[in-house]
Order: structure tokens, then sequence, then C-alpha cells
């Protein structure tokens, strides 16, 4: 009843048995390792399970992994490139975006995924599309501000921000 | 960074680095060769008796390791302790076992669990055990479980009654005899679910032949858990590791020892394998404590003029089918010592009662007590001034106690350290141009629309020490903390805290500390924190404490290093000690800086020990512990603007200024987060959360769907201002913040939608002030020729 299943993920092929109703972040969490993805509720209500599925944010924990066969999956774990900070990472760092961490990576995630469709947010704009992700430290002023300077940074060098790997074949 | 600005600097948080590149080391991400998962099998009653329990379908699947009932953990696993024993209340602590065996109390309560190759096995076997229970009577609110006939919950408590705390101070019935006029307001404190976004879980790995255990956990306090552990699992505390390395927000929520961690330990100590226990949100919601869920009835007596001459407080409070850990200091010390709050009230009295009924344990959500009270006093403030026609600005002023009063002592017997509270309320009405409000409000009037203004001056009682006080409220624990400074050869610093940030951003603030005194820069001070391995000891972050008892110490610990560096410079310079300047890592003679050491030098002369003076030890580390004088009291004034919609009833928050003294400020940027932070909680609690029961002892919210933990678009920008009155008794003067906003901000909020309704003589609306319930309140109104209330 297991069923086979190719994907790449972060940019890595990957092929794996899993059992069908396997959700996507436990399959990146157990068993690839990539414990960076959050389960805040599994349920599809909080985003801290937020992964780039063929460049778009999803949540991961309403994704079946069978359902991401042939997909190519980014996780935070992709977003820098070694030591050099996707800007939205930096921008959270910088701006204070974070206190306890364990939305952070779902929220950059769906960052990462409203800056592609969306590159220049208004400060509403930014609030409304991550209305998906909860974050129960920060009041969402500081992600708010992060997000906005993270668009802005990309704006004016748009080369600064690193194609994240499993997005890379767009 | 220049290390003469460390302390004060708004320096970006150490911890990020592996927070944003997704290397935390939260709980869950523990993986151990080997490891099983463990899954609990939870009531679907609120009240019942369980008949049969038949656990053989879900022995014999596939994958499953163990089934274990409540019989199973007798004479294994005692029940989970209270640790907050109220004195001179008639507590009564009916055992919480970590399974029930016979009767089950609350919808969550935990009958059986199953330990499994993998967490989806262990979830498919919950299914297939079997439980026949007979339904009992239920009762969900405190006011019901005090009715008489109502079912009981525990032999040992008659009329669920848990306690029955008082205090009085001053003639109060004086003062009420002698009142020109008298508010009366009943206050429905609605019952919160904490939602860190972490939902709680272990990690345990017992190593047959040394009997030890090291326990990973969602905690906010360690060694607290080590000790309890160690209580409810006969393992002697030295054999106990207890790890949080990063923990996903704790609002309290993560103070309690829970059943779930003590069945971990127990499945892995049976089975010889490491074992996981994760609760899903659903778990979470009905297994984790919840918050508040107190009723006040409270009387206010004064004069004409606004001076307030007395205050009456009974409330009833809703402690779920146990005692949770800290459960019942919370709804009276932590709750009824500060109600007088910025005022000089001379009698007063609060009579507290604890009921048992058939939900989720309460215990302490961030502000713990504070945030009731401060709502309940500044609802009254308002109240009076209503009453009294009064702008309720003046009567604020009218009964603050003075700024050349303090230290003072007020009618419950705290010392107040330091204050300016006036101060505050002063840069806030400036903030929001109170005046040019007030103009605009009826302005807007004239035009039927609703701007209402909302002021909230608290002041809080945090930095949670010493520990004599704690001794004699009941808590049955310490709340000193020790720390120790170790500097490497090679001048890098090892702090140990037994505090246990978990998102405060204790990793930068202490580093600061310690960088700024030793003059080494901020990325070489690594704080070590939550790891009863590696910290002699600890009581863990909750009641804003952390910066203020843990920083303290550390600030000590620190001044004794430096005390030792210098004698060692001044061997090596040839020189006497006392001549000795430390200058920002420098050690030089005074007045002649040219020929110096750095700490880096002495630092390797210490641990390599070849040549130090005569009396002197090898190495450079020192520790010490710290029990403060006093506890510390951050105040502040908040100020909501809202515009209410009439006909739809609902609150927009225009604008939204939070001034606050929190002493001392060390890292401005962390102290800003905290307060937005706060505040989002406490414009949650007055806007939109709120845990419901239906009769038969169902948690209706039971998921973030029928919960609303606020999302982007419901918190406003929070302006942020600072006055700063430094704490006298410690080194630092720092107060604590990790609380101020939730303790500030609900009032605030209601106080500002009474305002803005006021017109129709509206004088309160409980929380949350939902769309419905506002437009509710609104028709209600109209309708009644005297007003709503
Ligand atoms: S874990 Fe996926 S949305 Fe909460
Ligand atoms: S930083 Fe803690 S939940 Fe967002």
């Amino acid at each position: 009843m297991r069923q086979t299943i190719k994907l790449k993920v972060n940019g890595v092929e990957r092929q794996d048995d899993v059992e069908p109703r396997m959700l996507l972040v436990h399959y990146l969490r157990d068993r690839l390792n990539l414990t960076g993805t959050h389960v805040g509720c599994d349920t599809g209500q909080c985003g801290a399970c937020t992964v780039l599925l063929n460049g778009e944010a999803v949540k991961s924990c309403m994704v079946l992994a069978v359902q991401a066969n042939g997909a190519e999956v980014s996780t935070v774990e992709s977003l820098a490139r070694g030591t050099e900070y996707h800007p939205v990472q930096q921008a959270f760092w910088d701006m204070h975006g974070l206190q306890c961490g364990f939305c952070t990576p779902g929220m950059m995630m769906a960052a990462v995924g409203l800056l592609k469709r969306n590159p220049n947010p208004t400060d509403d704009e930014i609030r409304e599309q991550l209305e998906g992700n909860l974050c129960r430290c920060t009041g969402y002023q500081n992600i708010v501000a992060a997000v906005r300077s993270a668009a802005e940074k990309m704006q004016s060098t748009p080369a600064a921000a690193p194609v994240t790997a499993g997005a890379s074949g767009e | 960074m220049a290390v003469s600005r460390l302390f004060g600097a708004s320096v970006k948080r150490r911890e990020d680095p592996r927070l944003i590149t997704g290397h935390g080391a939260y709980t869950d991400d523990m993986k151990l060769p080997g490891m099983a998962y463990l899954a609990i099998l939870r009531s679907p009653y609120g009240h019942a008796r369980i008949k049969r329990i038949d656990t053989s379908k879900a022995q014999q699947h596939p994958g499953v390791l163990a089934v274990y009932t409540g019989a199973d953990l007798a004479g294994k696993l005692n029940p989970i302790p209270c640790a907050w024993l109220i004195p001179d209340s008639d507590l009564k602590t009916p055992p919480y076992p970590a399974l029930a065996s016979d009767t089950v109390r609350f919808t969550g309560d935990g009958v059986a669990m199953v330990v499994a190759s993998s967490p989806y096995i262990a979830r498919d076997a919950l299914d297939l055990i079997e439980v026949d229970y007979e339904p009992l009577p239920v009762v969900t609110t405190q006011e019901q479980a005090a009715a008489p006939g109502a079912p009981q919950l525990h032999e040992s408590a008659p009329g669920n009654l848990a306690f029955n705390w008082k205090f009085a101070g001053g003639d109060v019935d004086a003062a009420f005899r002698d009142a020109e006029v008298t508010v009366k307001q009943r206050f429905v404190q609605q019952r919160l679910i904490p939602n860190a976004m972490e939902p709680r879980g272990a990690v345990a790995q017992w190593t047959p032949g040394a009997d030890e255990v090291t326990l990973w956990n969602t905690t906010q306090n360690p060694h607290i858990a080590r000790f309890l552990l160690s209580v409810v699992a006969g393992i002697p505390e030295n054999k106990i590791r207890v790890v949080a390395r990063d923990v996903g927000g704790g609002f309290g929520s993560k103070i309690p020892f829970y059943a779930g961690e003590a069945l971990t330990v127990f499945a892995a100590r049976e089975l010889g394998v490491p074992v996981k226990w994760i609760e899903d949100r659903r778990e979470n919601y009905l297994a984790t404590i919840h918050g508040r869920d107190q009723i006040t009835d409270v009387e206010l007596a004064a004069k004409r003029d606004g001076t307030i001459t007395g205050l009456r407080v009974n409330a009833l409070s809703n402690m779920g089918a146990y005692l949770s850990t800290a459960a019942p200091g919370v709804p009276t010390w932590l709750f009824a010592l500060i109600v007088p709050g910025c005022y000089t009230i001379p009698a007063y009295s609060c009579d507290v009662k604890g009921y048992f009924t058939n939900t989720t344990p309460t215990d302490a959500y961030r502000g713990a007590g504070r945030p009731e009270a401060s709502f309940l006093m500044e609802r009254m403030v308002d109240l009076l001034a209503g009453e009294l026609h009064m702008d309720p600005v003046e009567v604020r002023r009218k009964n603050f106690i003075p700024a050349d009063a303090f230290p003072y002592t007020t009618v419950t017997t705290l010392t107040y350290d330091s204050g300016n509270y006036q101060q505050t309320l002063d840069k806030a009405l400036e903030m929001v141009d109170y005046q040019g409000l007030r103009q605009q409000q009826q302005q807007m009037r004239q035009q039927g629309k609703y701007l209402g203004i909302g002021i909230s001056s608290y002041v809080e009682v945090c930095g949670l020490a010493p520990s004599p006080a704690a001794g004699a409220m009941g808590f049955q624990g310490g709340l000193w903390e020790p720390a120790t400074v170790r500097v490497l050869a090679t001048g890098k610093v090892i702090v140990l805290t037994g505090t246990s940030p978990h998102g405060q951003g204790e990793e930068t603030t202490f580093a600061q500390l310690v960088g700024e005194d030793l003059g080494v820069p901020v990325e070489d001070v690594d704080v070590i924190h939550g790891d009863t391995g590696a910290i002699p000891m600890g009581w863990g972050t909750y009641g804003s404490r952390s910066t203020a008892v843990g920083g303290t110490a550390i600030k000590k610990a620190t001044i004794k290093v430096l005390e030792k560096a210098k004698k060692l410079a001044a061997h090596l310079l040839e020189a006497a000690p006392e001549d000795i300047v430390a200058d920002h890592g420098r050690f030089y003679v005074q007045g002649s800086p040219a020929k110096s050491v750095t700490i880096q030098d002495i630092a390797l002369q210490a641990n390599l020990g070849w040549n130090l003076p005569k009396d002197m030890t090898p190495g450079l580390e020192e520790s010490h512990f710290h029990d403060p004088t006093n506890f510390t009291y951050p105040f502040g004034t908040h100020i909501c603007v809202v515009e209410v919609d009439a006909d739809t009833g609902e609150v927009k928050i225009r604008r939204y200024v939070a001034v606050d003294d929190v002493g001392v400020v060390i890292n401005p940027m962390i102290v800003d987060g905290q307060v937005h932070g706060g505040v989002a909680q406490g414009i949650g609690q007055a806007l939109y959360e709120h845990a419901i029961y239906d009769e038969g002892g169902n948690l209706v919210t039971g998921s973030m769907l029928d919960y609303a933990v606020p999302n982007a678009t419901q918190i406003p920008n929070i302006e942020t201002a600072r006055t700063e009155t430094p704490c006298p008794h410690n080194l630092t003067g720092v107060k604590g913040v990790g609380e101020t906003g939730t303790i500030a901000s609900s009032q605030a909020v209601v106080n500002a939608v009474v305002d803005a309704l006021s017109p129709l003589g509206i004088k309160h609306i409980d929380m949350p002030l939902t769309p419905e319930r506002v437009w509710k309140t609104i028709q209600a109104a109209k309708a009644s020729p005297t007003g709503a209330n």
C-alpha cells in the first residue's frame, strides 16, 4: 500500500516510498529531517508548515506527500545561500520579526510567496496576505515591517534575492 | 559594535540566525534511534464514570509496542501535584491522576495511551481502544459549580469549592458607610486559550542500568519540571536531566508540569526505548491549561470630588477539573494584591473563591491575575468618572500615588519600588493629542459617529522573587536565580542562567549585560539556558522575572569575574589591585593606559595557571545566587482610540499608544517587541478570544477555526514610548516587560468602546467585544429609555 514518489526538495532529487496518507510536512520533517518546517496545528489553520510547492506558498499539512509527486518543494532550509541570507531572512533578523521563532519559517516562506506575486505590497496587503499565518509572539508589527523592508531591498537590488533552490526550475 | 554602548543598544538577536535558517532545536525536532511514539486517548465526555476499558484490539495492532491505562500506573506514577498551596484558604487538592482510572472530569482528561513505532500507528490504535462511559451530570461554570445541589467533582471538595482566600486592609465598612458616591459593576474575565504556536510535547530517553532519564520538554522552567518529575515518577532528582533548548512560546501554558511528560517518561522507563509525545492542536486546546475565567463583583466608594475611599471585590474563579501546578496562586495573590493599582486606596477587601468545574484546568496565562486586576480597576475608574461626569483623566490624576511617595506601601502591604504615574499619563495624552481628540469626538457625535478614547494606567508586580515571599504565599519553590560567568582561555565567554527564555531574547540581552561589563564583543558571549545538566539550578521564565532576577545574578557574577581579573591584571602589571582600572576590556594602572593587558590576556593566564598570585585559584569563572529583596513594579499608560460602527457593532482601533516605564532598558528593540506582542494578546482578549463550553462540557471552540487567535489584519500598529524610572533595588535598574502589554491593554480597548457608546447610556460590555455583542448592546440601549446597563 506504499506508493513511490519522486520529487525535488531544496534542489535535491528524492525518491521514497510513503504511505498514501502521509502529510507532506511529515515527509519533510520525519523522512528528510528538514525540521525547519514546523507543525502548529496540522489542520491548515496556523501556517507554521508553509513551504513553496512549485514556487507557490502552500501549507504542507494540507498536502499529501503523494500529491507532491513530480513537484519541486522548497523549505526554509533552502532560503540562505551559504552564509548569505535571503532578503526576507535578513529583514526578519534586522527588524526583530521573530521572538520564539516557531511561526517564523512558515511566515518567511509565506512572505517569499507573497513577494513573488506582489513585489511591492502595501502594509495592508502584507497583512491581508499573511492572514493565514498566525504568530502569537510579535503582534505582527515587526513581521510587516520585515516584509516591507525585504520588498524594498529586493526591488532596489533584484540580484540580492537568491532564487530559492527548489523554485529555481521556474 | 562599540562595546561601550552594548547596554541600552538595539543589538540584533543572537538567537535569530539558527531560527531563521530552520535550525532551531524544538522538542519535536528531536529524533533518537529506535524512538517510539506515544499518543493519549482523551475523554470525549466532560464528566463520566469509566465502566470498562478494553485495550486488546489496540494491543494487537501491528506496530503497537504497548497500551497502558490508569490501572497500569498504580505504584509507578504518582498524581500530578499542585505546587502553589495558598495558606489559610481551606485549599483542597484532590489527586490529579496522569490517566483517569474511574472517573473522567473534563473533556480531554487522559484515559489510556498507546506507544507505537510511528505517530500514525499510535493514533490508529487509539481508535481501537474501547471505553464504556457512564455519563455524569456536568458543571462548566463557577456559578453552576457553586449552586446548591450542583453535581460534585471531587469527594474531598464539598460544594466544588477548591479554596476561599481573603484579604482585607483598612476599614472597608467605614469607607462604604461614609461614601458620597458608590459604583458597582460585575465583570466577566472570559476563559482564554494561550495558543503558544508550538504545541506541547516531550521526548524521554531512559538509560537502563544507570537508571537515568533525559527529558526534552516544552517547558518554561526545566528545573521545576525536574523537581516535579522526581516527585511524580519517583526518580531521584540527580538522575533526571531536563532539556528545553528552543521553546516555541509559552505565555504561562508551559509553566505547569503535565500528565503528558510524566507519561512519556513512564513509557520510556517501562519499554527501555526513547519515546516521543507531541500533542496536536486539538489536544493542546483540551489538555493544556486555559487562562483567566474569573467573575468579579466590584464596589467602589468615593467622594464627590473623585477621591476613591474604598474598594470591595468578590471573585469567583473557575479552576477547571483539577488544580494545575501554579493555579491557586493566580486568582489570589497575583490578582488581589495589585488590584488597587496606581491609586492611594485606603481601604480594600477581596474575597476569592475557586471552584472545580468539568473544564480544562486553568493556570497562569500571560499576566496571570494582573490583567484581571488592572482591568477591573481601570474599568471602575472610568465608571466612577462617568458617575461623577468627570474626565477619566482627572479621576486618575486625583488618585495617583504621587511621584514623591515612593517607595510606597499599599493597603495590600506591597511596597512599590519606584514610579511616576503622572509622567506616563501625560506623555500618552500628548502623543494622542487628548484635547484635540475630545473635540473631534464631539464633532463626530454630532454626525452620529462613535469615537471613543480608552485610558489604562497600570502598575504591575513582577520580577517574581523574593523567595521568602514565595514561601509566605505557599509557592512550593524558591524564586531566586543562579548565574555562572565563565571566561574561557580564548577570552570567549559562557554564561549559565537558570531562567529559560523561549522568545524573550535573553541570549542577547544577557550577552549585552556581560559584554558591556567585561568589555568583550556581544558575539563572544554565549548564554546557555534550558538544560538542568549544564545549569546548577533555576526557577525559570515567567512573571517577567528573567532580566530582573536572572539578569541581576549574571551582573553580580560578572562583577566577581572582574574583581578576579583586576587582581590578575595587577599581578601581570606588577601593580596593586586597587590601582587597576577596568576600561572596556583593557586593564591598566590608573593614569597610565599605555601599558595594559586585555581581558583576553587575563583569561588566558587565568586558565593556564602558570603564573598566578599566590592566593589565587586557577580559572576565570564565578557564580552568584541572587535573591532580590522585593518585586519590581513596571507601570505606564496605554491609550486606545476606537471607532465603533453602530450599524454593525464593529470596533476599529484607530490608534494604540503604549507609554511604559519598565525601568532601565537593556535592548529597546526587544522591549518594543515584548510590548507589541503583549498588547496583541490583550487586544485579542478584548475583541476576539473566548473559550466556550456547551452544557455537556464540550469545548465548542476546540480548534483554531472556532477560537479566534488574532491574525495580522486584526492587530493595529502599536505606537510605543517610554519613561525610565530605575528599579532601586537591583544593580541594573531593570523591572521587566514580558507581561506589561497584556496587563495594560484589554481595558484600554474596552474603556474606549464604552466611551464611544456612552451617549447611548452604555456603561459596560463584557469581553470579547465581538461585533455581535456590541451590536446587541447598542440595540438594547436604544430600546431602553435608561440605557443598556
Ligand atoms: S501546521 Fe499546517 S497550517 Fe498549521
Ligand atoms: S515568533 Fe513566536 S509564534 Fe511567531
